[in-house]
C-alpha cells in the first residue's frame, strides 16, 4: 500500500537558521509516528511544513500522491491534514460545542449536521460534561481534549499532535495516551512531536528522531532506545542545558 | 517653478513634519510598551496648548518659558491617566483591545469637553509673541521663525527621548516592551514603567502643543484633527519605532507640503493619505515595524 | 445538551418578536415629536450599530471608518433620487449594494493588515473618502445635497409632518440587521468569524478562509450601513459630508455596539437604547450652552461603561446561563 504522507527532502531556513535540513521520510497509513528530538532539532518547523503554515524553501511533502507543500494551511485542512498547538488554541469565548463545530464546518455545510457530527467527537474524547461551557474555563488537559476534538472534527486523514502530553500529570498523560490510542483505532493516522522520549515510544510504532534539523535515525521503540547517537543527542542535550 | 520654489516648499514640509515626529513619538512610546493606541493623544496637545494659552492670557509669560511647566504637567497627567484608566483597561479579561481603544475615545471626547467648558468653543490664539512673524532667509528660502523654533525645539526633545532610551529606565523600558511577565522575575516594577512611558508620551505630546501654540490656533477640535496624522504617523512608521516615528513624520510633512503646493491645498491630507496606504500595503507593519 | 443553542436560538427568536412588537407600538401613544425624533434616531442606531456588529463585534475586526459607507449609502440613494428620479425604496438596495462594493473594494487591501494597523487604516480610509466628498461638485461639495418634498408618498418615502412612518421603515431596517446577525450567528460564517475573532492561526488550520471571512463580513457590514445612511438621508432630507461623513460618525456608529457589548445579538440595541437618548437628551439641555458638559458627560460615560462593564451592558442582562457571561 502506498503511504499516506510522503516527505522528500525538505529544508527550510529562518533567516541564518537552518531549521531542516534535507529531511526525508514516509508516514504509513494508520501508524502513529513519533517526531522526537531534543529542542531546537526542527520538530516544530517540520510540522508546521505538512501542516501548511510554514513553505519549505526546498522539497516536497505529498499527502495520497498530492502535493501540500505551499498550499497553505487551509488546503492542507481540506485536504485531510488537522492539528493541535504547542500552546493551546482555544477559541475562549465559545463554548465547547460551538469550538468543535467550528471543525466540524469544514465537511458539514448544514449547522444541524455540523452541531450532530460534533456532537459525537466531543463524546468521543470525553468532553460531554463540558459542551456548554465556554472554553476559556476548561482546565489544561481538558483544553488539549478540546482541541483533539476540533482537530478530529474536521475528519481528518492525518493528525498532526504538537506536544499534547507534555506538562500533563502521569494520570492526565494516561488517559491522553487513551485517547491517542482511540483517535488511532478510528483509522486516523497520527505524527505525535514530542520532546520528552519516555512519554512517545511505548505509544507509537516508530518514531522518527531529528537532530540539529536533520534526520538522525528512523526505527522502532527498541531500536530508537539502543541506538547510541540518539543517547549521545539527548544526554548532550540534557547537559548542555 | 524655481529651485528656490522646491525648497521653499521642501523646507515648510521638514518643519512641519519634525513637529508631527515629536507627537507621533509619544504614541509610539505607549503603544510599543504595552499595546495600547491611545487615542486622546491629539487631545492631550491641545490640553498643552490650552495651558500654553492660559497663562500667556493671564500675565503674558513668554511661552518659550513655559515649555519645561507645561511638559511637567503633562507628564503627571499622562502618569494619572495611566493609573486612573489604563492600568484598568489592561487588567479586563476579554476585549480588552476593544475596552482600550474606547476608553481613550472617551477620555477624548471628555477632554474636548472640558476644554469647550473652560474655555468655549472658539478658535483662541497668541498673539504678539516676538518670534511671530519674523523670518530669516537662507539662499532665497524664507523660514518663519516661529516654526524653526518649533522643530528645532521637537527635534530636542526627540534626541531627549533617545537619550532616555540609553539610560539605566531605558533599559527597563526596552525590556518591559520586550517581555512583559519576565520583566517582574528580575525586579522591575510593570506598573512603574508603564506610567512612566505614558508620563514620557504625554510629556512629548505636551512639548509639540507648546511649540505649536506659538504658530497654530487652538479650539476643541485642534487635537482630533492633529490625531488623525499622528496615528497615520506612527502606522507609516511601524508601532513602538521611535526611528519610524521620525522618518515618516518629517515624509509626511514633505508629501503634505508637496500635495497643497502643486496640487490643491484642500486635498493635502489626501495626498498624505495615498502614500501612508500604498507605504502599508508594501509593508504592512510601517517602514520599522516589529510588532 | 447539545440542544442548548437551540433553545437559546429559539429563545432569542422568541425575545425578538416581542422587542419588535413593542417597539413598533412604543411612538404611537407618544405625540410629542421631539421623543418621537429620538425613537426614530436611537432604532436607526441599533440597527447601523448590529451592522457594525457583524464585522467589528462577530469577526473582531474594528473598523473606525464606517462613516464611509453610511455615507456612500445616503449619497447614492440620494442622487438616484434627485437626478434620476429612483424612488429611495429602491434606491436603498442600490445604496446597500455600492456600500456594500466599497467595503470589498477597501477590505482586499485593509485586511492585509492586523490589530491596530487595520483600525488606523479604516479611519484614514474614512477621512479619504470624507476629503473627496468634500471637495467632489457633482455630489454637491461641502454644499451638500437637500431633497426636497415632493408630496407624501411610501415609494418616496417622504412624509410631510408625520414621523410614525419613518420610525416603521428605520424599524424594519434593524429589524433586518438583528435578523440577519441572528441568521448569520448559527451559520457557517457565523462560527468562522469568530473563530478568526478569537485565534486565527487555529481558525486556518481548521479550513477557515480568514480573508473571505473578513471580506463577507465587511461586506455584509458596509452594505447593512449603506442601507441605514439612505434611510437617514430620507429622514433628514439633507446631506453633507460633515454630517454623514465625518470621522466622529463612525464611532457614533460603532460605539452602541462596543458599549452594549461587542458579538451579541442585543449588544447594539441595548448600547443604542443607553447612549442616544444619552447623548440627545445631554445635547438638548447642557450643549445649548456650548459649554461642553454634554461632551463631558457623554465621555465620561463612555469611558465608565467600558471599564465597568467590558462585556458590554448586554452582561448586566444575565437572563442566559451564567458561565455564558465570563466575569471580567
Amino acid at each position: 500500500m502506498s503511504p499516506l504522507l510522503e516527505i522528500r527532502s525538505v529544508s527550510k531556513r529562518f533567516g541564518g537558521v537552518a531549521a531542516n535540513i534535507d529531511i526525508s521520510f514516509d508516514v504509513r497509513r494508520g501508524e502513529i509516528l513519533g517526531l522526537i528530538g531534543p529542542n531546537g532539532a526542527g520538530k516544530t518547523s517540520l510540522f508546521n511544513a505538512i501542516a501548511g503554515e510554514v513553505t519549505p524553501d526546498s522539497g516536497e511533502i505529498m499527502l495520497n500522491g498530492q502535493r501540500l507543500s505551499g498550499l497553505g494551511p487551509v488546503a492542507c485542512a481540506a485536504l485531510g491534514v488537522a492539528r493541535t498547538f504547542q500552546v493551546v488554541r482555544s477559541f475562549d469565548t465559545m463554548t465547547v460545542l460551538e469550538n468543535v463545530m467550528v471543525g466540524a464546518f469544514l465537511r458539514h455545510r448544514a449547522p444541524a449536521a455540523a452541531m450532530r457530527a460534533a456532537t459525537d467527537i466531543i463524546g468521543f474524547c470525553g468532553l460531554n460534561g463540558r459542551i456548554d461551557r465556554p472554553a476559556w474555563g476548561l482546565s489544561p488537559p481538558e483544553k488539549r481534549r478540546l482541541e483533539v476534538a476540533r482537530a478530529l472534527a474536521t475528519e481528518p486523514q492525518l493528525l498532526l499532535l504538537d506536544e499534547m502530553l507534555t506538562g500533563l500529570t502521569p494520570t492526565e498523560a494516561q488517559s491522553g495516551v487513551q485517547l491517542i490510542r482511540d483517535v488511532a483505532a478510528r483509522g486516523v493516522t497520527i505524527i505525535m512531536v514530542e520532546h520528552v522520549m519516555e512519554i512517545v515510544l511505548p505509544l507509537v510504532e516508530r518514531a522518527v528522531v531529528l537532530n540539529l534539523g536533520q534526520i538522525l535515525t528512523i526505527g522502532t521503540s527498541a531500536e530508537i532506545v539502543r541506538n547510541p547517537a540518539v543517547i549521545r543527542a539527548y544526554l548532550g542535550d540534557r547537559y548542555a542545558a | 517653478m524655481t529651485a528656490a520654489h522646491l525648497l521653499q516648499v521642501a523646507a515648510g514640509g521638514l518643519l512641519m513634519g519634525l513637529v508631527y515626529a515629536l507627537v507621533a513619538a509619544g504614541l509610539s512610546l505607549i503603544f510599543g510598551l504595552m499595546d495600547v493606541v491611545n487615542f486622546a493623544h491629539g487631545e492631550l496637545m491641545m490640553l498643552a496648548m490650552y495651558a500654553v494659552f492660559a497663562i500667556w492670557a493671564i500675565n503674558g509669560t513668554d511661552p518659550l518659558l513655559l515649555l519645561p511647566i507645561v511638559a511637567v504637567l503633562l507628564f503627571g497627567i499622562g502618569i494619572a491617566i495611566y493609573h486612573g484608566l489604563i492600568a484598568r483597561a489592561l487588567s479586563v479579561q476579554f476585549n480588552r483591545g476593544m475596552v482600550q481603544i474606547f476608553v481613550t475615545f472617551g477620555l477624548a471626547i471628555f477632554i474636548r469637553g472640558a476644554c469647550q467648558f473652560v474655555w468655549g468653543g472658539d478658535f483662541k490664539s497668541i498673539t504678539g509673541h516676538w518670534l511671530a512673524g519674523r523670518t530669516i532667509e537662507l539662499g532665497g528660502v524664507f523660514l518663519p521663525l516661529p516654526q524653526m523654533a518649533a522643530s528645532a525645539i521637537c527635534l530636542a526633545a526627540f534626541a531627549g527621548l533617545l537619550a532616555i532610551g540609553r539610560t539605566e529606565f531605558g533599559r527597563a523600558l526596552e525590556a518591559t516592551r520586550e517581555d512583559r511577565d519576565a520583566v517582574a522575575l528580575i525586579g522591575i516594577d510593570r506598573n512603574r514603567i508603564f506610567a512612566l512611558g505614558w508620563g514620557l508620551g504625554a510629556g512629548a505630546v505636551g512639548v509639540a502643543g507648546v511649540m505649536l501654540a506659538g504658530f497654530y490656533y487652538v479650539g476643541p477640535n485642534v487635537g482630533a484633527s492633529f490625531a488623525v496624522i499622528a496615528y497615520v504617523t506612527v502606522a507609516l512608521g511601524g508601532f513602538g519605532s521611535m526611528l519610524g516615528a521620525l522618518v515618516a513624520g518629517i515624509l509626511i510633512g514633505e508629501v503634505e507640503a508637496f500635495t497643497a503646493a502643486f496640487w490643491e491645498p484642500s486635498l493635502k491630507q489626501v495626498g498624505v493619505f495615498a502614500v501612508y496606504l500604498a507605504v502599508l500595503m508594501l509593508r504592512p507593519r510601517g517602514l520599522f515595524g516589529r510588532l | 445538551m447539545a440542544n442548548a443553542i437551540v433553545k437559546r436560538r429559539r429563545q432569542e427568536l422568541v425575545v425578538g418578536g416581542v422587542v419588535l412588537a413593542g417597539l413598533a407600538l412604543l411612538p404611537v401613544p407618544i405625540k410629542d415629536v421631539y421623543t418621537q425624533n429620538l425613537i426614530i434616531i436611537t432604532v436607526l442606531f441599533a440597527g447601523l450599530a448590529q451592522a457594525w456588529n457583524i464585522l467589528g463585534g462577530y469577526c473582531g475586526q474594528i473598523s473606525l471608518g464606517h462613516a464611509l459607507y453610511f455615507g456612500i449609502g445616503s449619497y447614492v440613494s440620494t442622487l438616484l433620487y434627485l437626478k434620476l428620479g429612483i424612488p429611495p425604496t429602491l434606491g436603498l438596495f442600490a445604496a446597500g449594494i455600492v456600500a456594500g462594493a466599497a467595503a470589498l473594494l477597501i477590505g482586499w487591501p485593509c485586511f492585509r493588515l492586523s490589530g491596530h494597523y487595520y483600525a488606523i487604516a479604516t479611519v484614514v480610509v474614512g477621512e479619504i473618502g470624507y476629503l473627496l466628498f468634500l471637495n467632489w461638485d457633482f455630489v454637491g461639495g461641502a454644499t451638500g445635497v437637500f431633497i426636497p418634498f415632493k408630496g407624501e408618498s411610501w415609494a418616496e418615502l417622504q412624509f410631510k409632518t408625520a414621523k410614525l412612518p419613518y420610525h416603521f421603515v428605520v424599524l424594519a431596517f434593524a429589524a433586518a440587521t438583528w435578523l440577519a446577525a441572528f441568521w448569520l450567528e448559527g451559520s457557517r460564517w457565523g462560527f468562522a468569524w469568530r473563530a478568526v475573532k478569537d485565534d486565527v492561526v487555529a481558525a486556518r488550520s481548521l479550513g477557515v478562509n480568514i480573508f473571505a471571512s473578513k471580506m463577507a463580513a465587511a461586506a455584509l457590514s458596509g452594505g447593512f450601513t449603506g442601507m441605514g445612511g439612505a434611510l437617514y438621508a430620507q429622514y433628514v432630507g439633507y446631506i453633507d459630508p460633515d454630517s454623514v461623513l465625518a470621522g466622529h460618525f463612525s464611532i457614533l456608529i460603532a460605539l452602541p455596539a462596543v458599549l452594549g457589548g461587542v458579538g451579541t445579538l442585543w449588544g447594539p440595541l441595548i448600547g443604542a437604547a443607553v447612549l442616544i437618548p444619552a447623548s440627545e437628551l445631554s445635547r438638548s439641555y447642557l450643549g445649548g450652552s456650548g459649554r461642553g458638559v454634554d461632551l463631558m458627560l457623554y465621555g465620561g460615560l463612555i469611558v465608565l461603561v467600558a471599564l465597568a462593564r467590558p462585556q458590554g451592558l448586554v452582561s448586566l442582562f444575565n437572563w442566559r446561563r451564567k458561565s455564558d457571561v465570563p466575569a471580567a
